[in-house]
């Protein structure tokens, strides 16, 4: 029997199985923030061991860092104290830090791969469940608790047992206005917010082959939200080609020898899943979702379900999501008046993201209603889009470019939705609170995102594209 | 090394609502500690309190109501999804919570529980529903040796599934760390042979 990409990159990483247990995995690459890691260092500190290989891992602050005037001290004392104890665990343990005001700084899951730190047949791991976004690379990539992120400084290796295997096929075109964020949010409105929990997802068919790199990321970083353990995307050219020539990649002779293993990395043809579905990319809208899970998402046109059509479990969910959001069931979504924009997080922020944010709203302004914040998910992305002049458009627009960091994807910084507020977010969770206490919270692609920042209300973008 | 975890007969809470997920269990912004302590009066934070105010708790929430207590939590179908966020387990085991049911959970969480002594254990949605119907002093007992659960006053029981050598763990108290850093040889030679 064949093997899928999962198992040929899992089974080159087991040092060994445990009878009765989890197999010892050992880790390529570790991602570390201020947030998840401090107490893992503690841990570290306590047992009077140094990091294992600290070469293998890389430090940025991100979750709780201002996006307006990186340059001054954190005002926030709680968050200064985690930034602080960054700098120090780094210097004491000899760990790369991309602190602020590094031009490498930004959020881990956007730093990874523009660096070329992210390749194909890596694991990687970091305490943050979005580290799913480097499996786009096909690697097996995947998020961890801080007793795992102790676990890796210690030893370099987790204890892991294998994810069942599940792959989603879409095929076909994609029509005009429908973009990478909107197969996600498609994928989680067909499968809900658990429909691939326990598994290692593999994103295949003509759709995803066809996309690029930043687009790839987009959608492996959402399978966490199905509940998958890990998304991945098998390697090819437009891999290659993106990562060739970046800081960390590999060069001359060494490029030669990681190209041909790179190109082994793909799922034979005679290999099982567990699980597999296939959906037409035709049928894909410009999505949205209405509820407080990222699997309560439906097309702009349609309408909020109704509690008689949801299953019977499924109502009591469906009526406290919808008391929270203020929503109505059965009416449109479409037109729903929006107070924010927010275009961000390791899910939409890479430089494509502002691209086609930026050719869009070229000419356009925002309504008065609403307020856009744009948080680029890097410095260097930061540098680019002024080099390329849409830090103009949106200033122009009466969009504002913000700094980097996770920003309000969480609301650990400032940059919090107010109680009761409607935000338009191209982040991946719309759980309640998430973006501040009270804060509602509709997911969309960054175009659908963008389009609503200028009408000011949830609008359908394909009507306004020329 | 932890204190091994020891069988439990325990009233319990519960917590009917489905997909309680990790910003419930516990709000971002109470993730701003460098220490492990103290997130238990923070647990679901916001369904506890109006206003993120101690002095105005919400009487419908079930932390809140003096008739549920005990070591157990029991929550609807898939407990602990979103973020990895370990604080989730922090909370729950700092609240004072030996172990919590549910008929299904993330796999982050899972993880992040056992690493920290909290025993998360799968029943059938049936059972789960069986225990909501129960008294509010009704008590569940439950044997890790013999992975069984069972509602003492019908007798019913359901047993669990926990690979042995995390049962293992759990019973003697260690965990995962201490098992990798007595295998750091065996690493070295991994990395010799395959890097
Ligand atoms: S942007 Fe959001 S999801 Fe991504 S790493 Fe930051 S907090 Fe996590």
């Amino acid at each position: 029997m064949g093997k899928s990409l999962f198992d040929k990159i899992w089974e080159t990483h087991i040092v060994k199985n445990i009878d009765g247990g989890p197999a010892v995995l050992y880790i390529d690459k570790h991602f570390i923030h201020e947030v998840t890691s401090p107490q893992a260092f503690t841990g570290l500190n306590k047992r009077g061991i140094k990091v294992f290989r600290p070469q293998q891992t890389i430090a940025t602050a991100d979750h709780n860092v201002p996006t307006l005037n990186q340059h001054l001290p954190i005002k926030e004392e709680l968050g200064r104290l985690q930034v602080e104890a960054l700098i120090k665990n780094c210097a004491e343990h000899s760990v790369e830090l991309y602190g602020l005001g590094h031009p490498f700084q930004g959020i881990v899951h956007v730093i990874g791969p523009e660096l070329g730190i992210t390749q194909p047949g890596n694991t990687i791991v970091c305490g943050d469940s979005h580290t799913s976004t480097h499996g786009a690379f096909g690697a097996i990539a995947f998020g961890i608790g801080t007793s795992e992120v102790e676990m890796v400084l210690s030893t370099q290796c987790l204890m892991q047992t294998k994810p069942k295997l599940m792959r989603i096929n879409i095929e076909g075109e994609l029509k005009n206005g429908v973009v990478s964020k909107d197969i996600v949010l498609y994928i989680l409105s067909k499968i809900t917010a658990s429909g691939a929990t326990g598994h290692a997802v593999e994103f295949a068919g003509s759709a995803i082959t066809s996309l690029s790199m930043e687009a790839r990321m987009t959608i492996c970083n959402m399978s966490i939200e199905m509940g998958a353990r890990c998304g991945m995307i098998a390697p090819d050219e437009t891999t290659f080609n993106y990562i060739k020539g970046r800081k960390f990649a590999p060069a001359a002779a060494e490029w030669d020898k990681k190209l041909a293993y790179w190109k082994t990395l793909f799922t034979d043809a005679d290999a099982n899943f567990d699980k597999e579905i296939t959906l037409d990319a035709a049928d894909i809208t410009p999505m949205i979702t209405y509820g407080t899970n990222p699997g309560m998402g439906i097309g702009v046109n349609e309408n909020i379900p109704t509690l008689a059509e949801v299953n019977e479990n499924d109502k009591s969910g469906l009526e406290k999501s919808l008391a929270y959001m203020g929503l109505q069931q059965g009416l449109p979504i479409k037109g729903q008046k929006i107070d924010y924009v927010f275009i961000g997080s390791c899910t939409n922020s890479r430089i494509e993201d502002l691209r086609l944010v930026a050719n869009f709203v070229q000419g356009k302004k925002k309504a008065d209603n609403v307020e856009v914040w744009i948080v680029p998910g890097s410095k260097q992305v930061e540098k680019q889009a002024i080099e390329e002049g849409i830090d103009k458009i949106f200033e122009a627009a009466g969009f504002q470019l913000r700094q980097p960091g996770c920003s309000a994807c969480l609301g650990m910084n400032e940059d919090k939705i107010p109680a009761g507020k409607y935000c338009i977010s191209t982040s991946n969770r719309n759980f309640e609170g998430r973006q501040g206490a009270g804060a509602r919270t509709l997911l969309a692609s960054p175009l659908s995102a963008a389009a609503a920042a200028v009408t000011g209300f949830v609008s359908d973008v394909r009507e306004m594209l020329a | 090394m932890k204190e091994g975890f020891k069988n439990i007969t325990s009233t319990f809470v519960p917590l009917k609502n489905e997909n309680v997920d990790t910003d419930q269990i516990i709000p971002a912004r109470f993730l701003k500690a460098t220490t492990k302590d103290g997130f238990g009066k923070n647990l679901f934070r916001d369904w506890r309190y109006e206003n993120d105010n101690e002095a105005t708790p919400k009487a419908a929430f079930v932390l809140n109501q003096p008739q549920y207590k005990g070591d157990i939590l029991v929550a609807g179908k898939n407990f602990g999804c979103g973020s990895s966020r370990e604080h989730a387990a922090w909370s729950i085991v700092d609240y004072g919570f030996k172990v919590v049911i549910s008929s299904f959970f993330a796999d982050i969480f899972k993880n992040n529980a056992l690493n920290n002594g909290l025993l998360p254990i799968t029943v059938s949605e049936d059972f789960v529903q069986k225990i909501f119907a129960q008294e509010n002093d009704a008590t569940l007992s439950v044997d890790l040796e013999a992975q069984t659960i069972t509602i003492d006053a019908t007798g019913e029981k359901e047993s669990f599934e926990i690979n042995s050598y995390k049962k293992t763990c759990m019973i003697n108290g260690y965990d995962d760390i201490d098992y990798l850093l007595n295998s750091i040889t065996e690493i070295e030679n991994f990395e010799k042979q395959s890097l």
